[in-house]
């Protein structure tokens, strides 16, 4: 008895050292990190070798960035459980927004575009709260806002240009303020000026640098990765997130304020929505009411590629990173090579299939499901 | 040891009672679900509610987590008449229970799941934040004390066996101050050997001064560690009876509300 009780009662012997391939495939993003590495090494043979030059690398950057904010977003909410459909719409109707605040109302961009995310998460209160009280799933309750801020975009781009869907002159009104800066064009043109002088990056006949700075979409997306990925983590908000996609009921009756944080998520969401909207419009000089069309699909996509469970609870902020990644190579990448274009979609579809199953095996390994 | 051990539990059954049910009724509409239980718990006890199913088990002690609020009947806590109005209160109180569902998330580790939504954190403001490190320490520390030897504190819930999560659930409880724990058929899911692991379990807590409420329907698993016994049966209750006053057959028999059973096992020849 006392043998069989006794020192060994440390280790159980049924349980395997796990090896670091189990430990790793564990992890939510490890299998976009997968996909980028693969993508590369496909396009290292196929594609153009300019793709992977410093200009090409911005190039399918910029608009993984632009997708990659809301993938963020996108991620945080399907971690805590919820999907929102109506991002895409929450782009054009931002964007509305902030144009008609600039151009109609001739507000400074330090007024216009702390009133644009305030508006973007007022909407977005609204979304979740009812999400929360009806107790329906927030997949279709997001998909009637879907159509409901598409429409008020284009209703309301008519009412503010006198009929047009687009609205001009965001630019002019705008590029004089040190705001501008923030949420357009490039950031750091002196560090690439000074690289192009000492030749280690390459320049036009002129002497200056082909790539003029990072676009600064680029920029806000790392830093907000890093921000959701430092909350996700180390933060008992973060918990909170996990615990409130994992199981609502054990979420709450452990002291988890299950509905605020979900609220605050959607709100989150549609404040992305209205970072792009600020960016693009910025961007372009002028806003439309196509803008952000089809956008919740690709960073819900983008999300999935990433890690996240559609049934909540898992997922990672690194994954979505690597996961808008994914699909900014894929869409300007083909461009670089002999490929039609249009093959795009079905390479989506077809990542997009392969990361649902390979998720689905994920789960059932970390949950020990047989 | 065992003189103190002897002294602790003399010492016991002079107490007065943490918590005392008296002439509890709950009315659901028309629906009388509770018709008068008394029901006390004292500190090192594990007081086991017997009953068949829908005896009234399960409303009886959401009205003693303060999910219910009794329609008549009174609450004593320390002696002081309470009126619990959320399971918040009842926490507060030190009244802990863990239910069927256990509360846990399969897919998060076992530290978050420990100190889901009672999470510490080290920092100020801004940089206030989850105290990883820590919550992994105790809920190592915690875990090895209930006898369960995790691979990490990293380990998803979802990997442990029904016996292991309902002691990480009990961990958690008497690691947030429980003086009482209420554990609802903690045992009904499990195998052999994962009931005596958590039968173990509460003999574990019982010793660390806890008083615990075992709801069970299962009356081999209820004689293996209660020290008192109340049957509840259509509501009301036939009184407490102590550990050696009782035997198998007759709490099965009050549970089953006498007769039929009885006559079953004269049939048969054998208990149930």
């Amino acid at each position: 008895m006392e043998h069989q009780n006794g020192s060994d009662v440390s280790q159980d012997e049924r349980i395997k050292a796990e090896s670091l391939f189990a430990s790793l495939i564990k992890k939510p993003e490890l299998g976009a990190m997968a996909g980028v590495i693969l993508l590369t090494v496909f396009f290292a043979f196929t594609a153009d070798s300019s793709m992977f030059s410093l200009s090409g690398f911005m190039n399918f950057m910029t608009p993984a960035s632009q997708l990659g904010i809301l993938a963020i977003g996108a991620a945080l909410l399907m971690i805590g459980g919820e999907f929102d459909l109506s991002i895409g719409s929450m782009v054009a109707f931002a964007g509305l927004f902030f144009g008609v605040c600039v151009v109609t109302w001739q507000l400074p961009l330090e007024v216009a575009i702390p009133a644009t995310f305030l508006f973007a998460a007022a909407v977005g209160s609204i979304n979740g709260t009812i999400v929360i009280r009806s107790g329906l799933p927030s997949f279709i309750v997001t998909l009637a806002f879907l159509f409901i801020l598409r429409g008020l975009s284009l209703v309301g781009l008519k009412a503010a240009t006198g009929g047009s869907t687009q609205m001009r002159g965001i630019r002019e009104e705008a590029e004089n303020n040190w705001l501008y800066q923030v949420f357009s064009g490039e950031a750091f043109p002196d560090l690439f000026i000074w690289l192009a002088e000492k030749g280690w990056i390459d320049t036009f006949k002129s002497g200056l640098p082909k790539v003029q700075g990072i676009p600064v979409e680029i920029i806000w997306f790392v830093i907000l990765t890093l921000v959701a990925t430092y909350v996700l983590r180390r933060t008992p908000a973060g918990n909170w997130i996990f615990a409130a996609g994992g199981d609502k009921n054990a979420a709450s009756n452990s002291g988890v304020p299950v509905n605020r944080v979900k609220i605050s998520l959607f709100m989150v969401t549609a404040c992305c929505a209205a970072l792009v909207a600020i960016i693009t419009v910025l961007d372009a000089g002028s806003t439309d009411a196509r803008r952000g069309f089809m956008k919740e699909f690709e960073a819900i996509i983008a999300a999935v590629i990433g890690g996240c469970l559609l049934t909540g609870g898992y997922g990672s902020a690194i994954g979505a990173f690597f996961g808008a990644i994914i699909f900014g190579m894929v869409v300007i990448g083909l461009s670089y090579t002999d490929f039609d274009q249009d093959w795009f979609q079905v390479f989506l579809g077809a990542m997009l299939l392969v990361a649902v199953l390979f998720n689905n095996a994920i789960r059932k390994r970390v949950t020990g499901e047989r | 040891m065992q003189n103190a051990a002897l002294e602790a539990n003399a010492m016991t059954k002079d107490q007065p009672p943490i918590v005392e049910m008296k002439a509890i009724e709950k009315h659901f509409g028309n629906i009388i679900a509770l018709a008068g239980v008394s029901f006390s718990i004292k500190a090192g006890e594990c007081h086991c509610l017997l009953g068949d199913n829908g005896a009234g088990k399960s409303t009886f002690i959401k009205t003693m987590a303060g999910v219910h609020q009794p329609t008549t009947g009174e609450m004593l806590i320390d002696g002081q008449a309470t009126t619990l109005n959320s399971p918040r209160d009842a926490m507060q109180a030190g009244i802990a229970t863990v239910f069927q569902d256990l509360a846990m998330i399969p897919l998060m580790s076992v530290a978050r799941n420990f100190f889901m939504g009672r999470e510490p954190t080290i920092g100020r403001g801004l940089l206030r934040r989850f105290d990883v490190k820590t919550a992994d320490e105790i809920t190592m520390q915690e875990m090895r004390r209930m006898g369960i030897n995790l691979r990490g504190p990293d380990q998803a819930v979802g990997t442990l066996s029904g016996g292991e999560r309902q002691t990480v659930a009990i961990a958690r409880a008497v690691y947030f101050g429980a003086r009482i724990l209420i554990l609802d058929e903690p045992t009904s899911a499990l195998g052999v050997r994962q009931t005596s692991n958590v039968l173990a379990t509460i003999d574990r807590v019982r010793s660390a001064g806890i008083g615990v409420v075992f709801i069970s329907h299962n009356v081999r698993h209820a004689l293996a560690v209660g020290d008192r016994f109340t049957v509840l049966n259509r509501g009301t209750t036939l009184g407490t009876a102590k550990r050696g006053d009782i035997s198998h057959e007759e709490l099965q028999d009050l549970m089953a509300g006498g007769q039929e059973l009885a006559e079953f096992q004269s049939s048969t020849g054998q208990a149930i």
